[in-house]
């Protein structure tokens, strides 16, 4: 859920004194506001309580979904055939038994992304197996196979539209926009509402998530088609299908593939946070884990995961890639079937299918070791620097109060209008209205304050993101062995469920905002470091040289060549690091981020669909705000 | 492979639709798509996030597997969403319920889609404890009367200029909020959000024997690893709690109940009758629920353990 997509481009910059005039206009007006409109927090007058008419839909939907044609002819049918997918598909990795799936995943690795790529695939599939988590990777396999094949058709037809007509387009767009910032946690609820606890459910949620990137992907691809070739194929007498199934859909393969892996990884990230309603797999075990405070036990389990995201991400981006003879590669496909064929049967005829348990490794026990020595001697009285405590009571002090207490104590309107003249010194006056707008529907929601919460909480973990993500990006940008080390590194955190980290952050940092701010660094850095290093290698080498020539040092030459050449870059991370981290908002909320985080989860907790999907759509309007803030659009004509 | 693996689910998905696209289709008789072959009877029990329950679940999975035949699946979930998945017949039994009155009333009392599975023997109680070492150094602490005078020495950097009283899961029964308001203390609810950020904390504070004052509850593994002592809140009568806004009172004892699928407890046979009979101690739970947390054994081993050495106590459970 990282390559962004599209890179936004970038506004002529402007003079100083236009440019700061809204913001200075707000410096002004904000304190004769105070002194004639009063402050205050978003005025109840001016709010809608949603719980009656959410509380009733519930309660409608208990009470009807055993009976009422909807459910019976249309949730039911749709829940029937998640279920039966599922189990062909899970019946089928069953059959082919453990040897079979581990040279399936080779072979296919082989084919489609080359020889290091089918070491890999193997390997992650052995390891999987040595961790005792072979039948739990089989299940989980086997949901994803589903929902991705699910979000790939929903998705591709969805762009499909979208590409062709520009009303659908327009219209789908804020859909996605919607579907992809609303926190997973907040419609896990309706869907468990509908179809209860289980695997349907869990598909479903996963569809939700992972549908939008191949939708906009397949959109972008077909809307970016060189007009040249669709002229020409036009002008050959091509009639409109001709021309989408032979020009505009081949042009867009890059895209396309683009798509589906994006929808992989999403839906793998997904693995864990069903697991909540009854998804069963690889999640389900990090998720018992947790229950008994288990981190080595939750590590076992989430390794598989991270290896199954990193094995078939080398693999859709292998094909991406990938080209050759088309001969050969029929040559190739058959021979990997027959290799594959050979080893199901041997399988088979040994009676070794499930994965024999004595080849089991355990690491959850040095894993807990090495996490309670970590903790025992960093938690506190570290000499000279302090211990993780005390650095998470001195920043939760010196930083999270102050900005949360001084957005709190800022009047409401006032707030409205920094966010407009911050929209408006980035964006268009569209955008600026849609920040304000977004910021509105916050106050009209009645969440007002809890929001202003997670807001401070999110402009401190995205500060800190970027503050360690831009050191980091430097060195790698520096050094290529730096950063042929990170990439791992990167992947690991990029993928691994949050659940797993969960525990040890808490050890650390105690409960609090300060741990649910670590764990959203944690998870934002690796996408920003990404595309920071990227734009500071992407710097034109012709301008570093001149720089050099010119004997400026190596602080010279970041600080006034790389840095303002790769400024789009630098924007993409910062609006990335925003988006990223909103998005682990919700686990903040599981070790006491509190606010909107730690009210979705109550929601789902205690069925209470008004407090969950509430405090969700005021997440997804603080990501819109964020998003509209951060995101420099060139202005239209 | 991967083709012919969509394109096998693409198939079947269009038989079934072709199959039954003309009935209705009831979602509440379906089974998990990782269920045993057809002709294997199979059990679903609800295992919540405690390990408490996960210690019932475990000796229960073992003697219907073992002893009776059966297949059991799991499938961990909130307390209320286990209300209704248990209504729909996703799960066939709740083990351990510590008290949802307004989902008895709805699913047991009014759509009667859920049947009462009796006592599980064990006595659920929540309460608000400080360590042990923390009570024998200020015996007047455990007094609630007196528990502003230590707000000082229990703040933190979340509690603000209050003493922090720790709260844990959010899917909990907990009066808490209304608590400090009702009984006029210098304290804040900060909510730990999971309890295994609870519990983590906790141990936290005790390596370092610092005081701290929490909502937990009993029977708990947890009180083996750190000592905790109860501090006394005005006393529980029957009905204080009845309005959740005004409460002043402490926490019921409760008798933990079991709950099971009505269908299931008529027509679940030998495995209805064995879940009904199933009845345990507080400290047996305890024994197992250790095993499982602080041994780092499986449940599954956790549970033969304990069913080798108490053959006396579960034979009885048996239907004949």
């Amino acid at each position: 859920m990282t390559a962004t997509v599209t890179t936004a481009p970038v506004r002529p910059r402007l003079p100083a004194a236009l440019t700061f005039w809204p913001l200075a206009a707000a410096v002004v007006l904000v304190p004769l506001g105070v002194l004639f409109a009063g402050g205050g927090s978003w005025p109840a007058s001016l709010s809608v309580d949603l719980s009656g008419p959410l509380g009733s839909a519930s309660d409608w939907i208990i009470d009807h979904r055993d009976s009422h044609p909807l459910f019976l002819y249309f949730f039911g049918h749709i829940s029937n055939a998640v279920v039966l997918s599922v189990r062909a598909v899970y019946l089928l990795l069953l059959a082919v038994g453990w040897a079979g799936v581990t040279a399936a995943a080779g072979l296919i690795a082989w084919r489609v992304a080359g020889v290091r790529v089918a070491l890999g695939a193997t390997a992650a599939f052995a390891v999987c197996g040595l961790l005792g988590m072979w039948v739990p990777t089989m299940q989980t396999l086997a949901l994803m196979v589903v929902a991705v094949a699910a979000s790939v058709a929903l998705g591709g037809l969805l762009g499909l539209a979208a590409g062709l007509s520009d009303r659908t387009y327009r219209a789908l767009r804020p859909v996605l926009d919607t579907m992809q910032v609303l926190p997973a946690f907040a419609y896990l609820l309706p869907v468990v509402l509908v179809f209860g606890i289980g695997v349907p459910a869990a598909v479903l949620a996963t569809v939700v998530y992972a549908a939008p990137p191949m939708a906009r992907l397949t959109a972008l691809g077909l809307r970016a088609a060189d007009p040249g070739v669709l002229e020409a194929a036009a002008s050959l007498g091509a009639t409109g299908r001709q021309r989408l199934l032979t020009a505009r859909l081949p042009l867009a393969r890059k895209e396309l593939l683009l798509g589906v892996n994006q929808s992989i990884m999403m839906a793998l990230s997904m693995a864990v946070i069903a697991s909540v309603i009854g998804a069963g797999g690889l999640g389900d075990r990090v998720y018992q884990a947790l229950a008994s405070v288990d981190v080595g036990a939750a590590l076992a389990a989430g390794i598989p995961i991270v290896l199954l995201a990193v094995v078939l991400d080398r693999t859709a981006t292998g094909a991406r890639s990938g080209g050759g003879g088309r001969a050969a590669a029929r040559r190739g496909w058959t021979g990997a079937a027959a290799v594959l064929v050979l080893v199901a049967l041997a399988g088979r005829f040994a009676d070794r299918l499930t994965w024999p348990e004595s080849w089991h490794v355990d690491i959850a026990e040095p894993v807990n070791r090495a996490v309670d020595w970590m903790t025992a001697h960093l938690y506190s009285g570290v000499p000279v620097i302090g211990g993780t405590a005390d650095w998470a009571a001195g920043f939760t002090g010196w930083v999270l109060d102050p900005v949360r207490d001084g957005l709190q104590a800022l009047p409401w309107w006032a707030v409205l209008l920094l966010v407009g003249a911050l929209a408006l010194l980035v964006g268009t006056w569209r955008t600026a209205l849609t920040a304000v707008a977004a910021m509105g529907a916050i106050g009209v929601l009645g969440v007002w304050d809890a929001s202003l919460d997670t807001l401070s909480q999110v402009l401190a973990a995205v500060a800190v993101t970027l503050v360690l993500g831009f050191g980091i990006a430097v060195a790698a940008a520096r050094s290529a062995r730096c950063e042929r080390c990170l990439r791992p590194v990167l992947d690991v955190f990029q993928t691994m469920p949050q659940f797993v980290y969960l525990i040890p952050v808490v050890a650390l940092f105690g409960v609090g905002r300060a741990p649910a701010v670590a764990a959203a660094v944690v998870y934002a850095l690796p996408a920003v470091v990404r595309i920071t290093t990227q734009g500071l290698r992407g710097v034109d080498p012709v301008a570093l040289e001149a720089a050099r020539s010119l004997g400026a040092t190596g602080w010279q030459q970041l600080r006034q060549v790389q840095l303002p050449l790769a400024r789009p870059a630098l924007l993409l991370a910062v609006n990335q690091a925003v988006v990223l981290v909103l998005a682990v908002v919700i686990i903040g909320g599981l070790v006491g981020g509190g606010a909107l985080g730690y009210d979705v989860v109550f929601g789902l907790a205690q069925g209470d669909l008004a407090t969950g999907l509430v405090a969700g759509a005021a997440i997804v309007c603080l990501g819109l705000m964020l998003d509209r803030v951060t995101q420099p659009v060139r202005k239209e004509a | 492979m991967r083709t012919a693996r969509t394109t096998v689910c693409a198939a079947a998905a269009l038989g079934l639709v072709a199959l039954t696209g003309c009935g209705a289709a009831d979602m509440t008789k379906q089974a998990s798509p990782y269920a045993a072959a057809q002709g294997t009877k199979t059990v679903t029990l609800s295992l919540q996030s405690w390990v408490g329950a996960q210690a019932n679940v475990a000796v229960a999975k073992y003697l219907l597997e073992h002893e009776l035949g059966y297949r059991v699946d799991t499938v961990q979930v909130d307390e209320v969403p286990a209300w209704d998945a248990l209504s729909q017949g996703r799960v066939d039994a709740i083990l351990e319920d510590w008290g949802h009155p307004e989902q008895e009333k709805r699913y047991v009392t009014d759509k009667k889609t859920i049947a009462r599975g009796g006592n599980l023997g064990v006595t659920g109680h929540i309460g608000w404890f400080v360590p042990t070492y923390f009570a024998e150094a200020h015996p007047d602490v455990t007094d609630w009367k007196n528990l502003d005078k230590y707000a000082g020495r229990l703040r933190t950097a979340e509690s603000g200029g209050k003493g922090q009283l720790l709260d844990g899961s959010p899917s909990y029964v907990t009066n808490d909020k209304a608590l400090v308001e009702n009984l006029d203390l210098d304290y804040k609810v900060v909510f730990a959000g999971s309890e295994a950020a609870q519990i983590t904390q906790i141990k936290q504070f005790a390596k370092e024997k610092k005081p701290f004052l929490t909502y937990w509850y009993k029977p708990q593994w947890l009180f083996e690893k750190v000592p905790m002592t109860e501090v006394k809140l005005p006393p529980y009568k029957e009905g204080c709690d009845a309005d959740p806004k005004k409460v002043a009172c402490a926490y019921p004892h409760t008798p933990l109940q079991k709950y099971l699928n009505a269908d299931f407890a008529e027509k679940g046979g030998k495995a209805a009758a064995f879940l009904k009979n199933f009845r345990w101690t507080t400290e047996a739970q305890n024994d197992v629920a250790l095993m499982i947390a602080e041994q780092k054994l499986s449940p599954e081993a956790a549970a033969e353990k304990w069913v080798r050495a108490n053959e006396s106590t579960w034979r009885a459970w048996l239907p004949s």
